[in-house]
């Protein structure tokens, strides 16, 4: 277990205690945006040192896994958890959707083990965050005139993590390894110790979530706790088929799993007001986030490396 | 002094649709207003703003009583059921009436 994760073991106790302890929401902020900058830029520095070859088809595979994930788990919430229409739209947008804290968790992960991974992972990152979204958004209302998709698609692509990703990727695309040179004591060097104080922050959200947890019952925790692992299966299922490594298949099985509680939120509450926002956050925040990087990450590493011997 | 009476409409609502609101307040006439970020509690839970989904805002305007008529009945329309958000109304007295 990476000690990153304890620090989310201490926010979540600070926070049922209740400590007087609070991250105030700029350094969230602050931290937020570099940890977004450091997986972009690190992903564009990758990007930079070696011709991509093949990158289309898999850009192709990962947008379509994107579109299905939610359409698969639609039905699952609707009939199984029994949710109306705009509660289960919003949930499977959620849970297509994906978590760059996870994300940044898995990178912890595989760093401790000396384990590699493909350098376009960030770009699929990006790729994966927004279809769910959109087909949450088509879901829960069809395909309605009076919806204003310009002004949704805008909330949907200049969210914050999007521009901060895809501006890290195109600044250490440009720079290269060379020009990131100076800026790595910051973003690449303290990486693990902005994550830690992130998940601090993120235990004490978690925290907020407990009580709004126990008047959800037990269906919801079932669904936030198994669901993860299907989803990351067809991750690394798509991962392994389409040629990435062991790291890469983790780190796309991990992003499958996960469930968003910053991009999804937002994007809901305004294209979904019916919607109960509080549902979604308690799963995807209370439950599926922490089962992700205690229980969720080793084993999808365990699921990747079967596929790779598999194919080996 | 010369003053004259004003409306003062207090609207503490999501800071989801703190964009799409303060449009809306300009096209219904408001000729300004001010944001502030809120926490507190209400019928909706505690909204803490621990983080940027569950932040509360604070908007104000000042304006004539026509407009504040206004805005307050389409905030109610749109927004009441589906989203947290209080608003109420008071007089208060201004020393340049034509800004408002």
């Amino acid at each position: 277990m990476d000690p990153v994760v304890w620090f989310f073991v201490l926010g979540v106790i600070a926070g049922l205690a209740r400590s007087d302890l609070r991250v105030p929401a700029a350094i969230y902020d602050l931290l937020s945006i570099l940890l977004l900058l450091a997986i972009g830029l690190k992903g564009g520095v990758e990007l930079a040192r070696q011709p991509i070859s093949g990158l289309l088809p898999q850009i192709g595979a990962v947008l379509a896994m994107g579109f299905a994930l939610p359409l698969l788990l639609f039905p699952v919430a609707r009939f199984l958890l029994g949710l109306a229409r705009p509660d289960a739209a919003s949930l499977v947008a959620h849970y297509g959707s994906v978590s760059v804290a996870t994300y940044a968790v898995g990178i912890a992960y595989l760093g401790a083990r000396n384990i590699a991974f493909d350098a376009q992972l960030p770009l699929l990152l990006v790729l994966l965050e927004v279809p769910a979204i959109i087909v949450g958004i088509l879901l829960a209302r069809g395909i309605d005139a009076s919806t204003n998709w310009g002004k949704l698609l805008h909330e949907i692509f200049l969210g914050k993590s999007i521009v901060l990703l895809v501006g890290g990727l195109a600044i250490g695309w440009a720079a290269g390894p060379a020009g990131i040179g100076p800026l790595e004591p910051l973003f690449f060097d303290l990486f693990k110790g902005f994550l830690a104080l992130f998940l601090l922050e993120m235990g004490l959200i978690a925290a907020g979530q407990s009580k709004s947890l126990r008047s959800r019952g037990l269906q919801l925790i079932l669904f936030a706790v198994v669901v993860p692992i299907p989803l990351a299966t067809i991750g690394a299922i798509t991962g392994t088929a389409i040629g990435l490594s062991l790291g890469g298949t983790t780190l796309l099985a991990i992003l499958a799993g996960s469930a968003s509680y910053i991009a999804a939120p937002a994007a809901m509450r305004i294209a979904v007001p019916a919607a109960n926002p509080a549902l979604s956050l308690t799963a995807s925040l209370g439950v599926t986030f922490p089962f992700n990087i205690f229980v969720g990450i080793p084993l999808y590493f365990t699921i990747a490396s079967w596929l790779h011997r598999g194919m080996g | 002094m010369h003053q004259e009476t004003r409306k003062l409409l207090t609207v503490i609502t999501e800071s989801a649709i703190e964009s799409a609101l303060c449009e809306e307040l300009i096209a219904l006439g408001a000729g300004g207003y001010t944001v502030t970020d809120a926490r507190g509690r209400g019928s909706r839970g505690v909204r803490d703003a621990g983080w940027s989904s569950s932040g509360n805002i604070r908007i104000e305007v000042v304006c004539d009583a026509g407009a504040a008529e206004l805005i307050a009945a389409r905030l109610r329309d749109r927004y009441y059921s589906d989203y947290a958000m209080i608003l109420f109304l008071s007089d208060v007295s201004v020393l340049r009436p034509q800004k408002f």
